[in-house]
Order: C-alpha cells, then sequence, then structure tokens
C-alpha cells in the first residue's frame, strides 16, 4: 500500500489566481486543505512612514496607491481624518462630488472585482463585459482630475476643482472610421454630469446582463454556493468590514450608521446577506452595483441645480486662486507657505474611516503640531480578511481557495501598503 | 451626527465611572473617546469593553504601533530664527537628539461596537526597555495579524500570541523598520552580484536628505489647545 502523506503546496506569487502577489503556503491532505498560511508583505511600500517624512498634501497621491482600484475613497478617508485634527467644515458641494466619485469609485472596484472573480472560477465573458463599463468610469476621472486611476482629487477641505462643463470626446484618427467616432461621442457631447447620467440610466441594464451570466449559472453556484461560509458571530470576531460582514447577515454600513460627506440626505438601502458564503457576498455587491447608481443619480440632480465653491476658502489649508495670486500679494505668500511647508494642524489624534468598497478603511493620524503626521497609520479592510483565509479554506478542496481568494476581493496595494 | 457625538461623551462618562482610578485615563476629542490604561489591566479591560453591557465593542478594528520618542520635536527652530534673519537653520540632527521618553512605545487599539455604534480607543503604554503587553488575540481573533505587522514594525512583543512572526517584511529582514530611529532610506540595499552569480545585501549607499524640515507652528487659531500638550517649544 502506497504512503500517502500530507504536503505542502505553494501557490503564488506569481499565480493569476492570486489578484497580485500572494503567497500562500497550504498544507494538503491530498486536495483537501488542512492549513491555509498566507504570505503577505511582497508589495511592502513604508506608505505609512513615508508619509511621516512629508507635509499632509504630499501624501494624498499615496492613498490612490494603496488599495488601486478604489483610488478615491482611499483619499476619501485620509482627507477626512487630517480634515477631523484641523477642524474644518467642508463645502456642500464638495461632499456631494465626493458622495458621487465615492459612488464611482464603488462601481469600479466592484466591476474590477466581479470580473477577475468570475475569470477565476471560469466565467471569461464577464471580465470583458466589466472592463467595458470600467472605461466610461475611467473617463469621467480623468475628465476631472486629469489621470485615470491615481487621481488625487480629493483635497483637504473639499475637492481639487469644480467639475467640467465640457467632456472631453473622442478625436478623428486613422484606425476608426468617422460613424464609430461619432457614435463613441454621443454621449460625450453635454458636461461631465450629463455623461454620468446617461452611464447611470444605462448601468442597471448592463448589471442585468451581468446577472443573466452568472446569478443562475450552474456552474457559477456550484464553484460559490456553501463556499466560505462565516458566521455573524465569526465575522465579527475577525474584523470584517463592507460586503464580507454584510454578507454574513449583518447589517453594518457606515455610510447609513456613521453618515460622512452627504450620505445622510441620498436615498439608497443596504443589502444584506443571509448563508456568509460566496454567493451572498456575489448577490451583495451587485446589488451593490444597482444601490451606488441610485445614489449616483440623486447626487447628479443635486449637483445639477446647486453650484458653489468646492474647497474652503481658508487659505491656510487650500490654495487660493490663481487669478487673486496675480495681484494679492497675501494670496502668494499663502501659496508658497502652503506648497512649501504645507499647514500644521493642532497636537491631537483623530481616526476616520469611510466605508470604502472593499470594507471600512480608516486613517488615524497622531499629530504633534508639526506640518508633517507624526504617525499614520491606515486600517485597511483586505489586511483583515485575508487574515481569515486559514479559517475560511479550512476543510475546503484547492480549487476552493481560488473562489474564497476571489470573494475577499483582495489588492495587495492596501493590505502590504 | 450630533447623536453620534452624544452617545460618546455618555460613552466617556461610563468610562470614567467604570474604570476611574488605577491608572485608566479617559480623554476626549470631537465625537472620539480615547481610553488609556496600564499595560498590567488589558486583559480585564480589554473583556469588559467586549462583553459589558454598556460597551458591546464585538470588532476590534484595528491595532497600531506607535513610537513616541521624538514627539513634538522640530527640525527648524523657527521662532530664534525669524528673530535673527533669513538662515534657513534646519538641523536634521535635533529631531533625533533629546533625552529618552520614559513611555516610548504604545500600543493603539481601535474598537467598534456594531450593536451600539460606538468607537472607541484604547492605547497602552508599552515599557521601551522590554516592549511586552499581553496579547488579546483570545479576545478578539482579528488581532492576530495586526499584532504580528506591531511587532514586525516596531517590535512590540505580545504576550500569548499564538504565532509572532513577522509579517509586512522581508523574509531575515533586520530591525524594526517604524521605530522613529530607523533611517527612511532603510540600513541594506540589494543588488545582483554578476560576479557572485547571486543577489547580495550592501550597507545603502543613499545619502539621506530632507525636503522640507519638520517644523512645529503655534498656530493662533489652534493656540488654546496647543498650550494644554505643547512640549518645551522653541520659544
Amino acid at each position: 500500500m502506497p504512503e500517502i502523506r500530507n504536503y505542502t503546496l505553494n501557490f503564488g506569487p506569481q499565480h493569476p489566481a492570486a489578484h497580485g502577489v500572494l503567497r500562500l503556503v497550504l498544507e494538503m491532505d491530498g486536495e483537501v486543505i488542512e492549513r491555509a498560511d498566507p504570505h503577505i508583505g511582497l508589495l511592502h511600500r513604508a506608505t505609512e512612514k513615508l508619509a511621516e517624512s512629508k507635509p499632509y498634501n504630499q501624501s494624498i497621491p499615496y492613498m490612490d496607491r494603496l488599495d488601486y482600484v478604489s483610488m478615491m475613497c482611499n483619499e476619501h478617508g485620509y482627507v477626512m481624518a487630517i480634515e477631523k485634527l484641523l477642524g474644518v467644515e467642508v463645502p456642500e458641494r464638495a461632499r456631494y462630488i465626493r458622495t458621487l466619485f465615492d459612488e464611482i469609485t464603488r462601481i469600479l472596484n466592484h466591476l474590477m472585482w466581479l470580473g477577475t472573480h468570475a475569470l477565476d472560477v471560469g466565467a471569461m465573458t464577464v471580465f470583458l463585459y466589466a472592463f467595458r463599463e470600467r472605461e466610461d468610469l475611467m473617463d469621467c476621472y480623468e475628465a476631472v482630475s486629469g489621470a485615470r486611476m491615481h487621481a488625487a482629487y480629493y483635497r483637504v477641505g473639499g475637492v481639487y476643482r469644480d467639475l467640467p462643463d465640457e467632456m472631453p470626446r473622442y478625436e478623428a484618427n486613422g484606425f476608426r472610421s468617422e460613424q464609430e467616432i461619432a457614435q463613441r461621442n454621443e454621449a460625450r457631447q453635454g458636461s461631465l454630469l450629463d455623461f454620468i447620467d446617461d452611464f447611470a440610466n444605462r448601468f442597471p441594464g448592463l448589471v442585468d446582463e451581468y446577472e443573466t451570466l452568472l446569478t443562475d449559472n450552474r456552474i457559477w453556484k456550484q464553484r460559490t454556493v456553501g463556499i466560505g461560509v462565516v458566521s455573524p458571530e465569526r465575522a465579527l470576531q475577525m474584523g470584517f468590514t463592507g460586503p464580507m460582514l454584510r454578507g454574513s447577515g449583518v447589517e453594518w454600513d457606515l455610510r447609513k450608521k456613521q453618515p460622512y460627506a452627504a450620505y445622510d440626505r441620498v436615498d439608497f438601502d443596504i443589502p444584506v446577506g443571509v448563508n456568509g458564503d460566496c454567493y451572498d457576498r456575489y448577490l451583495v455587491r451587485v446589488e451593490e452595483l444597482r444601490q451606488s447608481t441610485r445614489i449616483i443619480k440623486q447626487c447628479v440632480q443635486w449637483l445639477r441645480d446647486n453650484p458653489g465653491p468646492v474647497i474652503v476658502q481658508d487659505h491656510k489649508v487650500a490654495p487660493p486662486s490663481r487669478a487673486q495670486m496675480k495681484d494679492d500679494m497675501e494670496s502668494l505668500i499663502h501659496h508658497f507657505k502652503l506648497f512649501t511647508e504645507g499647514y500644521c494642524p493642532p497636537p491631537g489624534e483623530a481616526y476616520a474611516a469611510v466605508e470604502a468598497p472593499k470594507g471600512e478603511f480608516g486613517c488615524y493620524i497622531i499629530s504633534d503640531g508639526a506640518n508633517k503626521p507624526y504617525r499614520l497609520k491606515i486600517r485597511a479592510p483586505g489586511f483583515a480578511h485575508l487574515a481569515a483565509m486559514d479559517e475560511m479554506v479550512k476543510g475546503h478542496m484547492l480549487a476552493d481557495v481560488v473562489a474564497v481568494i476571489g470573494t475577499m476581493d483582495v489588492v495587495f496595494g492596501e493590505i502590504d501598503r | 451626527m450630533n447623536e453620534y457625538a452624544e452617545r460618546h461623551r455618555q460613552l466617556a462618562d461610563t468610562l470614567r465611572q467604570r474604570f476611574a482610578g488605577n491608572g485608566c485615563e479617559v480623554i476626549e476629542g470631537p465625537a472620539e473617546v480615547t481610553l488609556v490604561i496600564p499595560a498590567a489591566e488589558l486583559i480585564r479591560v480589554a473583556t469588559e469593553l467586549r462583553d459589558g453591557e454598556a460597551f458591546r465593542f464585538e470588532e476590534l478594528i484595528d491595532v497600531c504601533g506607535v513610537d513616541y520618542s521624538q514627539y513634538g520635536r522640530d527640525q527648524w527652530a523657527t521662532g530664534t530664527e525669524t528673530a535673527c534673519g533669513f538662515g534657513r537653520g534646519i538641523d536634521v540632527e535635533a529631531a533625533a537628539a533629546g533625552e529618552e521618553r520614559e513611555r516610548r512605545f504604545a500600543a493603539v487599539y481601535h474598537l467598534l461596537s456594531v450593536s451600539r455604534n460606538q468607537r472607541l480607543r484604547l492605547r497602552v503604554f508599552v515599557d521601551s526597555e522590554h516592549p511586552l503587553v499581553d496579547s488579546v488575540v483570545g479576545i478578539w481573533n482579528s488581532a492576530n495579524w495586526f499584532e504580528r505587522e506591531a511587532f514586525d514594525l516596531f517590535g512590540i512583543l505580545f504576550d500569548g500570541h499564538p504565532d509572532l512572526r513577522r509579517i509586512l517584511t522581508d523574509y531575515g529582514f533586520v530591525g524594526h523598520p517604524f521605530r522613529k530611529d530607523f533611517p527612511l532610506s532603510g540600513e541594506v540595499e540589494m543588488r545582483y552580484d554578476a560576479e557572485r552569480q547571486r543577489v547580495v545585501y550592501e550597507p545603502v549607499s543613499i545619502e539621506p536628505r530632507l525636503l522640507g524640515p519638520r517644523v512645529i507652528r503655534h498656530d493662533n487659531r489652534y493656540l488654546d489647545e496647543a498650550n494644554e500638550t505643547q512640549d518645551a517649544g522653541d520659544a
């Protein structure tokens, strides 16, 4: 009789289903997982330490690079913590713009998650569909900030600039016919808000498309139903937040429970799962896509009706306009001081958390009164989720590990920091 | 948000009643409550915070190590330099020098109560010679990786942790990189040596540089608060 022993399998860091640089050391009994030991830190860049050596504003672009598929939500958490330290009130219009872009970011993130999760489990088409829509949303990012991904759009006290009145259009080129260009530019004739509105009208139909591919798909259900089940008690014990917690049936959403930006003034629902398995978490996230569209529509309506400033007028914190700088000495000094030295929040500490697409993204800042943070701690949702890997995959088959990684929606930019 | 702030004011009162004495201190901020406790009390207080009817902190959101050794030190003597001319007056070493603080390390726990919708920050100062504190993994399982991280980056030891290994730094890394005396550019750099045909580690060749000095301004707007907490500044 051949001797059967446990053996150790190295999964990643160079594996397409490892979503980046996850190295998993799996102890297997045949094809059943006995123990999973995730090794992380391969993408560690010491963001928190770097932030200690820079004035507050200069760390905003680092935030984009944490969870690099939900860029603006990270910025939001960071600037909110500084605003709490400084005691700055954000103008109403900036609050709505932040709400709007947080939700655009949520859709961006969930589309990325949906596409890659389905791809890992064996469905190719969803990935292509999801990336088609991501393209439109990244155009919104680009229109407002100039960058498709790493926007650095949120600033302490508001956002960098108001929404553009004109949506950039495709130009004629040798690769596409004029007709095709005209068709692509159809939604881009008006302002950015018109473009977003058009997207929000189209999007629920597109979500239906994804759902026809997956929700009742036999293979999809076989791969996700009953996999990685987490009870609500365990979810709380293990520090789950966001869709991972809601999938287990805990109704907890910071946007409702501890509202920030303009979330207390928009209407939306929180989807909650029942069984706490991969399939329920899938359903929760798909419903969040629809709810985000609802929020976006309300924000677009409000932003159309209510012009106003988008950043505080306190020039100790936010730069004065170019025009002011040209003929006002004080504005010039403010500008110079702000960009060379920055601002000094009072000594103290603050923790601010936002409901990022993956869960609670929090920033804890300790200030000793200097122009640089004394200590910045980033609380990344994926970190706590990945820590539960061992518990979630124990007793499952090797192929289910991929489904569990997918359902966690891990991104190593934020986990390794 | 007022209701939320009010709830935290009540929480602070309850904490004061419950944990007053034995070295516990309650600090209130805008809609934030911090409880500072001695290291010996951690397990007892944490268990009560999780199970107590008034607290119900089911979830540990975050554990954060802090190195307070250079707190309140700046690299630019703004007061004297302003009086004597336009000298840049930057002193990179100034911040690093100075007497050792007695309470150098701290572990900061962020707690969240889902059922009562409240948050609490728990701070435990750790002995700087032997940074050892009890692990709360038994109370909140999520502490596992967070404590590993604090150990990796600050060298704080968690007594009773099931698996206290490094987590974020490289295999075989030496030192605790988030300590304030660890240089930003690190201690070693790595390159491929063609002769020896392997990767070699060498001391860093990067000159440390300072783009903008760390400066503490006593802004008039925050002066009341600043006076209470500021150390001997540069006046």
